[in-house]
Order: C-alpha cells, then sequence, then structure tokens
C-alpha cells in the first residue's frame, strides 16, 4: 500500500493555493459585497460537490439526493435563526406571539414540540451535523448492505429528494411550505444582514471549506480512500478481500451528507432564507452536475466546477434568460460525452503538461501519481 | 376516519376513488411502459422520457387545432391520427436521440442519466420558446364528454374509460411485440447477452436504436392520452418522471407484468388515500411505502431469477 508521504503533491498544492489566493485575497478584493455574497452562494454548492467527489468520484456511489442533506441543514439553520426572528418582541401583531410568522398564518397556536430544540445555538450546530449524517446512515445502511447500487440507488435517492420537497410544501404550518423560511435576521443578536456581516460569514464559509478539503483530501490519502477507488472499480475482488464494501459505501454516502449539510447551513446564513427549491430533484442533479464539470474524482475540480457553473447561471440567464437552459442542457451532455474527468481532466491533459514543460522538469511522481490514484482501475 | 360516512358511502367512495385510480393507473402504465423497455430492457436511465412524453402531447395539440381550423367535420376523430403522428414524432426524435447520444454511453449508465437531464432541459426550453410557457389543453371531441351513470352516487367519465381502454389495447400490442414477434426475440436476445447475439447475426446497433426508438413512442402516445386528463406545459413531463422511475423499479426492471402491477397498487393506493387526507400527504405516504418496500425488497414485485 503506497500512501504518499506528503498531504499534498505538487499539482495539488498548486490547485490549493491557486484557490487559497482566489478566494481568500483575489475575491474579496475584487468584488463588491453584492458579488461577494453571490459567491459565498456559489461555495455552498462547493461542499455539496466536495462530497459528492467523494462519494460519487471516489466510492462510485451517484447520490441524486444531495439536495435532501443539503435541505436538511439549511433548514435546521433556518428554523434556528427563524426562532431568534421571531421574538415575542418582534411578533407581538400576531395572534400567537412569539412563533414564527408562517405558523402564526396557518392557525397554529404554539410551537411544535421538534422546533422547540432550536432555541439553543449548540443543538442547532449539532442537529446540523447529526441529522442530515443519521439520516444518511438510515438510507445507506438499509440499502448497501441489501447491495443494492449503481442506478436503482440513484433512483431510490432521488425518490427521497422528491418525498422530502412534497412534505416541506404540503406541511405549510410547520415548514414554511413553498415560500420556505424567509426574513431571517440575527444569529445570536448578531445581525447577519448589513455588508461587513456578509463579509465576514464569507470568511468564515472560506474557512469552513478548506476544513473540509483537508477532511477530504485526508480521507483519500488514508487506506480507506484507496479501498473506495478499489471499491468503484472492482466491487466484488474488495469484497473477497474481506473487506465490508457495505460499511465503506455507507461511510462515504454519510461524509457526503454532512459536507452537504454544512453546505446548506451556510446557505441559510448567507442567503438569509431557505426554501424547498433547494431540496428537490432539480437543485440535486445540477449539484452533481457542477461535481461532473469539475471533475468527479478532482477536489478542486469540483470546486471550481460549482464556482464556474453558478457564476455561468448568474451571468447567462440574466443576460440570456432564453439560451442558458439550451446553454446548461448542452454542457451536461458535452462534459459528458466528449469530457468525462470534467474541467480538471481538461487541465491535467492539456495545461498540466505545458507547466511541468514550462518549468524543465521530467512529469514524474508529481502528476502521474495522482492520476493513478484518480483514473486507472486499482489492480 | 370512516365515523362519518354509512357502508353504502364508503362503498361509492372508493368505487369512485377507485375509478379515478384507474385513470391514474392509465397514465403510469403508458409511461412506465415506455420507460420499462428503455431502463428496464435496455438499462438507459432516461431522465428526458417525460419530455418525449409532452412532445406527444403537443403534437396532439397542434393536430387537434388544425382539425378544428380546417376540417371541423372530422373533429371526433382527430384523436387516432393524433395518436399515430404523437408515436411518429417521438419514436423519431427517440431514434435520432439514440443515434447521437444514448449509442456512446451503453457502457456508462449513470452517464446517460446526466447526458438525458441535459437533453431534458433543452427540450423543456425548446417547448418554452416555440409553444410558449403557458399551458395549454385540447378540446375534446363531443362524444368523449359527459360521463357514464352506473347507479345513483356513482358516475365514471367517458374519456376515463377511453384511456383506460387505450392503454390495454397498446399494453397488449407491445406484449405481442415484445414477446412474441421476430423483432422481440431479436432485442431481448441483445439484452441479455449482447456480443452472443451479434455473434449469431443480430445487428445490435439497429436493435438498440429501434428498441429506444419505440420506448419514446409510446411515451408519445402517453403524452396524447394525458391531454385527455390535464394540459400540458414545457416542465409537465418533469412532474412524473420520478414517478415513472419508481414505478418501473417498483415492479422489478425487466418485467413488464411488474410494471403493470406496481402501476396499480401505487395508482390506487395514492388515489384512495386522496380522499382521506391533503393531496400531498397522500403521495407522500404513497411514495414512502414504495421506497420503505424497496429497501426491503430492493428487486422489486417481480424479479427475474438471473446470476449476476
Amino acid at each position: 500500500m503506497i500512501i504518499n508521504s506528503r498531504f499534498f503533491n505538487r499539482s495539488e498544492l498548486t490547485g490549493f493555493i491557486v484557490l487559497a489566493a482566489v478566494l481568500f485575497v483575489i475575491l474579496p478584493l475584487s468584488l463588491d459585497v453584492f458579488r461577494l455574497n453571490l459567491v459565498a452562494k456559489y461555495l455552498t454548492y462547493a461542499f455539496v460537490a466536495l462530497g459528492l467527489v467523494l462519494c460519487w468520484g471516489y466510492g462510485g456511489i451517484l447520490s441524486l439526493g444531495q439536495g435532501v442533506f443539503f435541505g436538511l441543514g439549511g433548514y435546521c439553520m433556518a428554523m434556528f435563526l427563524k426562532l431568534e426572528a421571531s421574538s415575542v418582541e418582534n411578533t407581538k401583531i400576531q395572534s400567537t406571539p412569539g412563533i414564527p410568522d408562517f405558523m402564526d398564518w396557518n392557525q397554529i397556536t404554539s410551537l411544535p414540540l421538534f422546533w422547540q430544540p432550536f432555541h439553543s445555538l449548540t443543538f442547532t450546530i449539532l442537529a446540523i451535523i447529526l441529522v442530515p449524517g443519521l439520516f444518511a446512515l438510515i438510507i445507506g445502511t438499509a440499502m448497501f448492505k441489501r447491495r443494492v447500487g449503481g442506478t436503482y440507488f440513484a433512483i431510490i435517492t432521488q425518490a427521497v429528494a422528491a418525498i422530502l420537497t412534497i412534505l416541506i410544501v404540503g406541511q405549510q404550518g410547520y415548514t414554511g411550505g413553498i415560500n420556505g423560511m424567509t426574513d431571517l435576521r440575527t444569529l445570536k443578536g448578531w445581525d447577519i444582514r448589513p455588508d461587513h456581516a456578509k463579509v465576514i460569514l464569507y470568511f468564515v464559509e472560506v474557512v469552513l471549506l478548506f476544513a473540509c478539503i483537508g477532511i477530504a483530501q485526508f480521507i483519500r490519502l488514508t487506506k480507506l480512500g484507496r479501498i473506495l477507488v478499489a471499491m468503484r472499480e472492482q466491487e466484488d475482488r474488495v469484497r473477497f478481500s474481506g473487506y465490508s464494501v457495505a460499511n465503506f459505501k455507507i461511510f462515504a454516502f454519510c461524509m457526503a451528507a454532512v459536507f452537504a449539510a454544512i453546505g446548506g447551513a451556510m446557505f441559510a446564513l448567507n442567503v438569509g432564507f431557505m426554501s424547498p427549491s433547494f431540496v428537490g430533484i432539480v437543485p440535486s442533479i445540477e449539484m452533481v452536475i457542477y461535481t461532473a464539470v469539475g471533475g468527479r474524482t478532482s477536489i478542486f475540480g469540483a470546486i471550481w466546477g460549482a464556482i464556474l457553473v453558478n457564476f455561468a447561471k448568474t451571468s447567462l440567464s440574466e443576460s440570456f434568460p432564453q439560451l442558458w437552459l439550451f446553454g446548461l442542457g448542452a454542457l451536461f451532455i458535452a462534459v459528458v460525452l466528449a469530457f468525462p474527468n470534467g474541467l480538471s481532466g481538461l487541465w491535467a491533459d492539456y495545461v498540466q503538461p505545458r507547466i511541468d514543460r514550462l518549468f524543465a522538469r521530467k512529469p514524474k511522481s508529481g502528476w502521474n501519481g495522482n492520476s493513478v490514484a484518480d483514473g486507472a482501475p486499482a489492480e | 376516519m370512516f365515523g362519518d360516512y354509512s357502508i353504502g358511502d364508503l362503498g361509492s367512495i372508493f368505487v369512485m376513488q377507485g375509478f379515478a385510480g384507474l385513470i391514474l393507473f392509465s397514465v403510469y402504465v403508458l409511461m412506465a411502459l415506455g420507460l420499462a423497455i428503455i431502463f428496464g430492457q435496455m438499462g438507459v436511465i432516461n431522465m428526458a422520457h417525460g419530455e418525449f412524453m409532452i412532445l406527444g402531447a403537443y403534437v396532439t395539440w397542434m393536430t387537434s387545432n388544425v382539425f378544428q381550423a380546417y376540417m371541423p367535420s372530422l373533429f371526433g376523430g382527430y384523436f387516432f391520427l393524433a395518436m399515430i403522428l404523437a408515436f411518429i414524432a417521438s419514436g423519431a426524435l427517440g431514434m435520432l436521440v439514440e443515434w447521437v447520444l444514448i449509442r456512446h454511453l451503453y457502457k456508462r449508465p449513470l452517464d446517460t442519466l446526466l447526458a438525458t437531464w441535459g437533453l431534458s432541459l433543452m427540450l423543456q426550453q425548446a417547448y418554452r420558446s416555440v409553444f410558449g410557457a403557458r399551458e395549454v389543453g385540447v378540446e375534446l371531441p363531443q362524444w368523449m364528454l359527459g360521463s357514464l351513470h352506473v347507479t345513483d352516487s356513482i358516475e365514471v367519465p367517458i374519456n376515463g374509460v377511453f384511456v383506460m381502454g387505450l392503454t390495454v389495447l397498446i399494453t397488449v400490442s407491445v406484449a405481442y411485440v415484445l414477446y412474441l414477434s421476430r423483432w422481440g426475440r431479436q432485442v431481448r436476445a441483445v439484452v441479455q447477452n449482447r456480443i452472443m447475439a451479434g455473434a449469431v447475426g443480430i445487428n445490435t446497433e439497429k436493435v438498440d436504436r429501434y428498441t429506444f426508438g419505440l420506448g419514446c413512442g409510446i411515451a408519445g402516445v402517453a403524452g396524447s392520452a394525458f391531454t385527455m386528463i390535464g394540459s400540458t406545459g414545457p416542465t409537465s413531463g418533469q412532474l412524473y418522471i420520478v414517478d415513472t422511475f419508481l414505478v418501473v423499479v417498483f415492479g422489478g426492471a425487466a418485467s413488464l407484468l411488474g410494471t403493470i402491477a406496481s402501476a396499480f397498487s401505487i395508482s390506487q393506493t395514492q388515489s384512495t388515500l386522496e380522499f382521506f387526507m391533503s393531496g400531498s400527504m397522500a403521495k407522500v405516504l404513497t411514495l414512502l411505502a414504495v421506497v420503505g418496500i424497496l429497501m426491503l425488497r430492493p428487486q422489486g414485485l417481480f424479479a427475474l431469477k438471473v446470476r449476476k
């Protein structure tokens, strides 16, 4: 078992430095607060994409239900913020003061039991991690222990996304319905709406993202990451070698869920609302697309995928609303047909060799070692 | 929840809801049949299946407009021509898509999902640009309006009966084509073992293309039938795609009989529950039950015994 002794190899180090420079220095200096906040919104999807790299790119498990975990994390955060925004003095015009406005509109007169613990920030933060994690554990255990995988798993996760969306929309009194939870104001008394708060939240998010990158990279480098790749390529051989394939799959799926949930929670904080339109099938598939465009086996690629596709989405749908869906659709097809390894694959094939030549070094262990771990069958 | 109704009322409710369920069942079967061929037999996850269905619906709508404008005397029969046109249009588009896109992806089933999702986005936008974002509805011919009185408290709408009859007809012909015709044998041979099928002289590429076209064509007919009970918009297809996939998976992907059985149980559960609770809760409970059963029995209701 060969494990790289260095945490990042040379090309990953370049990727790390470039991403850190762009996110920590270049974007905050060059964008106004509105645009920076948009980038913060894009980055919430980068968390999901990062999870998908582990679960889909490495584990080979395509989940079309990442919106569920994004939504669960986001709703946990939004419930806490909504409760804080619905203090008795803020809501004294309601017939029942002290409960969120949408409950009052739906003739609910007391706070439902499952809302009660969300008065506590500690509980909320734990819930953001644990609720999606446990949910993923249940789904994963039920599916993988019975050796359901591949397309079936994808379709069932998709159904779960559909169920959760219908449930949230249908239970208006408890969840805010189709409008979601809006008008989120303060976090422990600290206003999240003004510009300086948005900048601070942006940096908090970037730091969290890099923490998650660190975790993902750590998983990738350990024996666990190797087993995931082996499982993706030859599941039966791994099973015959005595590994419990199901447990590794469950682990990868849970990690992806937790990353998605962190993204969702940051979404609620940065954007200031949460709604079922980020939970369902369409957003879930879009999240997969970010990963596919960026490169499903590349941590940094997936993050760039999330940023660039969203950036393209915003700018194209602002200027050519008619063309946007054509462009997005064509992009998916092109990525699948022509560049299965996404942007990072293009980079590794065309840009990296030139850089290597430029520095007049032989393209030795640097990115070669990387591509063995990424692409080739682990046999 | 049964307290307020008498036994006779309850009986009528179950019959009426059962009938509403049968109409839903017909739409599910028509949509799922095409998908059972494409997904169950060929293993292609066609996320654009709903859009092929909507294409059939739009073709029907255009045909009805043409008849209304130029041949009002023949309006009563437009639907039969519309159905054939819908089948041809969707089938032809399906074969084109197979040739351009799908045939490169048979070895990567999960990637077909992404590519066809992209295709569905493009088709949706195309419908929006061509037909407008508003939903359109067709005018039904006179003989399809109204309903049959069975008893005092039970009425069944004629268009529902027509859709059901149509479903039976199409199901029987698909079963015939797949299981009894020479071409159907070739399809099943290719599905079971592509290399051997090629070795005994079957043109597998051609079979693939026609199979995909047939699945899409049936989706077009489903869309045509769909216009009789609902209106059509650019994104209507997306609403049904998950349900349809669940129907196919729940039935056991490779089994036509399973598809029909699962469409029946899902639609009946949903429409019966809908009477007693809100539509969204009925749908949630039905889908949850389906997912729950699939977790316990991942191979679906009717599974083929095969060695992997």
